[in-house]
């Protein structure tokens, strides 16, 4: 066990690849691709309510290569698999450099599920629409108090973010330099990981 | 309030029954008259025969307990009163409170830490005591301490545990707190038995069980003082709560191995066999899952209680006591672990209890927990120290004591690394040398320790004092020794601290995406992991415990994000209000309402202040409007009349008004299953309030308003540059930034500016106090057109302006502006002109004509009346 749990946290492991090909497969219906649909059909997923910000990711560019920007319409294996290298915990030697490097390329994942038109900024209306996600499915929230809640939230990264500010700018919306600033407290490098350990294919419900 | 005091009285009618039982004991042979808080003579009782109606009786004796008790628990609190001034005030040369009482060195103080400096205090006041009575009259007794003074900590740990960390790291909290307990009694035990054969103890009658018993009894971590100590270090919450956590739960070990090791020693050696020991492991299970599930009964009880309880918010605060302590009372009769089924009570409730209750009995739930918990530590270590100053306890044996601290320092260690190491094998975040470090030496023994030997019968146990005075000793060591070098230590190692600063709106959605995003890759990539198990219970909860466990309208605010919001809003209006009073402008409304005089005047500066600004590069628009609004003046007229009946209001009045609005909203909102409308409404308000307030502070940092593709706006831009420039005073200077942020929202389309237009009328109000140079100014250079479309009676109060008195504007402020500021905030932000929000806003200003410019006073008391 021991020894398989450092292998997998310097790379890769093969039976990690295995387990995840499977599952790949198991989501795909056995094509070389995986479509959107075959993501969106996953049960578990009908109670997330930012599924389809999490589904876009899979089939962003910019998660999959950094310098292009757009859509994708069928990711293979590989970009599958690439999408989730984001979601590795942190080797434990690590150094403060590659920590920092970690840290932005996590960080940057979650802002590009938020930065939908891929222009670098998470604008006012891009913002609200994710809270809107984020909370929809509370149900309890009435609209208005959501985009209440995104203003006044977008709000408070605009005056932290830029204290000081002529008379003409505007705040046009999150930069990634801005999102870091508001997320240097969040522990992302140590926290944003998941176990692919353990993958329990027989009591996988798939969507098919 | 009524709240708060009621748990004070609460708490007042515990201390005086601890007295009955533990100070009646004490006093039994103690004269009360030396005791040095006091210096009260000793009581000349009554006669019993009485030759005349007396007018005065002396009746010491009645009270002597209950006194005593009261004067103690003073006492203490002073000292940490005393010890808390210093470390606040240390740089200022102020004049000292209590400077007769003892004068602590600053840098002592801050290196010690509190609970460090309580058990000196007491030894001080213990040592004064000694020496008038050269008998130590006063101990902790443990029945004092197990019934009274630990019941609190322990449910205000419970209770204010972070649920999520607490269980993502239980794994590893239950592994220290029972394998690791286990071992550290066990190596103990053993280890001082290997010494006492090989006879680096001299002559002591004992054995192999009863070392057991005392390494069982001192091996616990002690929560109190793990959490006095951990409070001021703040590491990061991981090693926090592994700490904290194994501290609590590993009570549960402790009263195990306490009972089965006593019965042991009672049985035995030879009766021992393996169906005892096999007992003794069932009764763990027993004791530990049991205590849990007391806990948890109770944790339920008191959610379905308190959905009832909104009828008498006075009373609902002390459920949660009453409850929390009898929960720990009945796992005690059942001989199940008390500390366990407390925390699990409070860790149970907490969430469920916090959105049944009105707002007011959570605060003073908090508030009053940390009154009984902050006072129940102080009293508990000062009393450590006053209890060390007895010589009748004390028996010294070098080798015992000093290789009791030695193996409760090394297997310590050794118990900690070897179960991290272990653990680390299945930790995706394993924890570092460093923290093991700290776990480590976070190991402080404390009360508990010492309550539990106390308990020991001295008939069988002949080497009782020697056992106090080596826990005393132990306490001593770690919470003094290893409490002041922790600080350091840490900031040697370099230890992750953990963030204090409050986080901010954004950062709390971010992490909440964050939460589900890691669900969401849980499910993609078919794991089962944490965060699947998490959410999978937090599904189970929405389904299932909130129905049957939460008041159903509360459930509605119950989301996490929107009480944050909602937290902010409360800050803000708090501050609001703060400010507004600060400004002074609310102490003229006094005078002025009783004038009675300008309030029509007043009204008309309000209406003409929109246009002088507006003017210049607001084009016809707002003026379109403005036209088509025949019913300005009947409005004006009505708003007049309303606030004429409404003379009598005066600053506090408003004030109160305002706050109380507030909360009442906020009640209806959570409390009664509100229309959808209705709701909505008091929602926005909320949140106009919390923009207009945002705003300000914006302004001040001059943040970024208008959108620089707007040409045309830039001349006025000068302008207003200018004249905040020209203006002498800081109330103008909010009045300028207002104006500059509506040019911000302006920068929207035509359409939009007649939405716009408005709001930020009414945010010219609601900045409030015009500076009546600024408009001469303005009307001096005015070179733009809409100037002279502006109605007669407005450019008549236009030049009024300057003899009104800027509270008057502030009184209309506090009510109006807020609901006005709800179109104008989309607009500041939105690059999108053309939003819903605003869409669904310009149709109501505009119909909105009649009542619509925004009845302050009428609002305020439409409230009001129903409060």
């Amino acid at each position: 066990m021991s020894s398989r749990t450092n292998r997998w946290r310097k790379t890769v492991s093969l039976e990690q690849i295995n387990n995840l090909n499977k599952r790949f497969r198991q989501l795909s219906s056995n094509k070389e691709t995986l479509s959107r649909e075959d993501l969106a059909s996953i049960p578990d997923l009908d109670n997330n309510p930012i599924r389809l910000q999490i589904i876009n990711a899979f089939f962003d560019k910019r998660n999959l290569s950094q310098s292009e920007v757009g859509i994708v319409q069928e990711i293979g294996f590989e970009e599958f698999l690439m999408v989730l290298t984001h979601f590795q915990p942190a080797a434990m030697d690590i150094t403060e450099d590659n920590r920092e490097k970690l840290r932005r390329t996590k960080l940057r994942f979650l802002f590009n599920m938020h930065d939908t038109d891929g222009n670098g900024i998470i604008t006012l209306e891009e913002y609200r629409q994710a809270v809107e996600e984020l909370l929809s499915k509370a149900g309890t929230i009435a609209p208005e108090t959501v985009k209440a809640i995104a203003d006044a939230a977008m709000l408070d990264v605009a005056s932290t973010t830029r204290g000081k500010m002529e008379p003409d700018e505007f705040y046009e919306g999150i930069t990634f330099e801005h999102f870091l600033q508001i997320l240097k407290t969040l522990d992302i490098e140590t926290t944003m990981h998941v176990r692919f350990l353990n993958l329990d294919t027989a009591n996988m419900r798939c969507g098919k | 309030m009524s709240g708060l005091w009621h748990g004070k009285i609460l708490m007042l009618m515990v201390v005086l029954t601890v007295s009955r039982h533990s100070l009646a004991f004490q006093a039994r042979n103690a004269n009360p008259s030396n005791q040095p808080g006091t210096n009260a003579s000793t009581g000349n009782g009554t006669e019993n025969t009485i030759t005349t109606l007396p007018i005065v009786t002396w009746k010491w004796h009645h009270t002597e307990g209950p006194y005593l008790v009261a004067l103690w628990v003073l006492v203490s609190w002073i000292c940490k009163l005393e010890i808390e001034t210093h470390q606040t005030r240390q740089h200022s040369s102020s004049l000292q409170l209590s400077n007769f009482v003892f004068q602590l060195n600053p840098a002592l103080t801050n290196v010690f830490p509190e609970s460090g400096l309580l058990i000196c205090i007491g030894w001080v006041l213990g040592g004064i005591i000694y020496g008038a009575d050269k008998v130590q009259t006063f101990r902790l007794q443990p029945f004092t301490f197990f019934y009274y003074l630990l019941p609190p900590i322990v449910l205000d740990a419970g209770y204010s545990m972070p649920n999520k960390q607490f269980m993502g790291n239980l794994g590893a909290i239950l592994v220290h707190a029972v394998i690791g307990t286990v071992w550290n009694a066990a190596s103990l035990g053993l280890g001082l038995w290997g010494c006492w054969l090989g006879g680096a103890m001299g002559h002591l009658n004992t054995g192999l069980l009863q070392l057991l018993l005392f390494g069982s009894l001192i091996a616990a971590v002690d929560p109190v003082a793990v959490i006095a100590v951990f409070e001021e270090v703040h590491v990061n919450e991981v090693l926090y709560i592994i700490v904290f956590g194994e501290s609590l739960l590993n009570d549960g070990v402790t009263v195990v191995l306490f009972n089965v090791f006593d019965a042991f020693v009672s049985l035995g050696g030879p009766a021992i066999n393996a169906v005892e020991i096999i007992k003794g492991i069932i009764s763990f299970f027993v004791v530990a899952f049991g205590g849990s599930l007391v806990g948890i009964a109770f944790g339920i009880l008191i959610s379905l209680l308190t959905r009832l309880t909104k009828k008498t918010p006075t009373i609902e605060p002390g459920f949660i006591f009453v409850f929390g302590y009898l929960s720990y009372l009945t796992a005690e009769f059942l001989s199940l672990s008390a500390i366990l089924s407390c925390t699990f009570c409070g860790v149970f409730c907490q969430k469920y209890v916090n959105t049944n209750m009105s707002e007011k009995s959570v605060n003073t739930v908090r508030t009053t927990m940390k009154v009984f918990a902050n006072g129940s530590e102080t009293v508990i270590f000062v009393f450590l120290g006053i209890s060390a100053i007895d010589p009748s306890i004390w028996v010294w044996n070098t080798g015992f004591i000093l290789l009791t601290l030695l193996f409760i320092f090394v297997f310590r260690f050794m118990g900690v690394f070897v179960l991290t190491w272990i653990l680390n094998q299945y930790r995706l975040v394993p924890l570092g040398l460093i923290e093991q470090l700290v776990m480590g030496y976070g190991g402080l023994r404390g009360a508990v320790a010492y309550g539990l030997v106390f308990l020991l019968d001295e008939n069988k146990y002949k080497e009782k004092n020697l056992m106090i005075s080596t826990t005393l000793l132990v306490v001593y060591f770690t919470v003094m020794l290893q409490g002041i070098t922790m600080k350091p230590l840490v900031n040697w190692l370099k230890v992750k601290r953990a963030t204090t600063d409050e986080a901010m709106l954004a950062e709390k959605i971010m992490n909440r995406t964050f939460d589900h995003m890691l669900v969401a890759i849980e499910d993609i990539s078919g794991q089962i992991g944490h965060n699947y198990l998490w959410d999978k219970w937090h599904n189970f909860e929405e389904k299932w415990l909130f129905r049957i466990l939460m008041n159903p309208t509360a459930r509605k605010s119950r989301d996490y994000i929107f009480n944050i919001f909602h937290q902010l809003n409360l800050k803000d209006a708090m501050s609001y209000v703060q400010e507004g009073e600060r400004r002074g402008s609310l102490a003229f409304v006094r005078n002025d309402s009783k004038a009675d005089v300008d309030f029509n005047k007043q009204f008309d500066t309000d209406f003409t202040d929109m246009p002088d600004i507006m003017g210049p590069d607001h084009i016809p628009v707002p003026f379109v409007l403005r036209d088509s609004v025949p019913s300005v003046s009947l409005n004006m007229h009505e708003q007049d009349q309303k606030m004429r009946e409404s003379e009598d209001f005066n600053a506090h009045h408003l004030l109160q008004q305002h706050l109380y609005k507030g909360r009442k909203q906020r009640h209806t909102y959570s409390r009664k299953q509100p229309v959808v409308n209705r709701d909505e409404d008091e929602v926005q308000e909320i949140f106009q309030r919390t923009m207009r307030s945002r705003l300000e502070s914006f302004k001040s940092a001059k943040m970024g308003v208008a959108q620089p593709k707007k040409i045309t706006k830039h001349s006025k831009k000068d302008q207003t540059e200018k004249m905040s420039n020209g203006k002498p005073a800081d109330d103008s200077k909010i009045h300028s930034y207002g104006d500059e942020d509506f040019e911000f929202s302006e920068g929207d389309s035509a359409g939009d500016a007649a939405g716009g237009s408005f709001p930020m009328a009414a945010y010219k109000g609601g900045a409030g106090i015009v500076n009546p140079a600024y408009m001469a100014e303005m009307d001096s250079n005015e070179p733009m057109p809409p100037m002279p479309q502006i109605p007669p009676w407005l450019a008549e109060a236009g030049e009024d302006s300057s003899n009104v008195a800027p509270s008057q504007r502030a009184q209309l402020r506090l009510p109006w502006t807020p609901t006005n500021l709800r179109r104008l905030a989309p607009l500041r932000l939105s690059t999108h002109s053309n939003d819903s929000f605003l869409l669904a806003d310009s149709p109501a200003t505009q119909e909105g004509t009649e009542p619509q410019p925004p009845l302050p006073l009428q609002d305020g008391r439409g409230r009001g009346t129903h409060m």
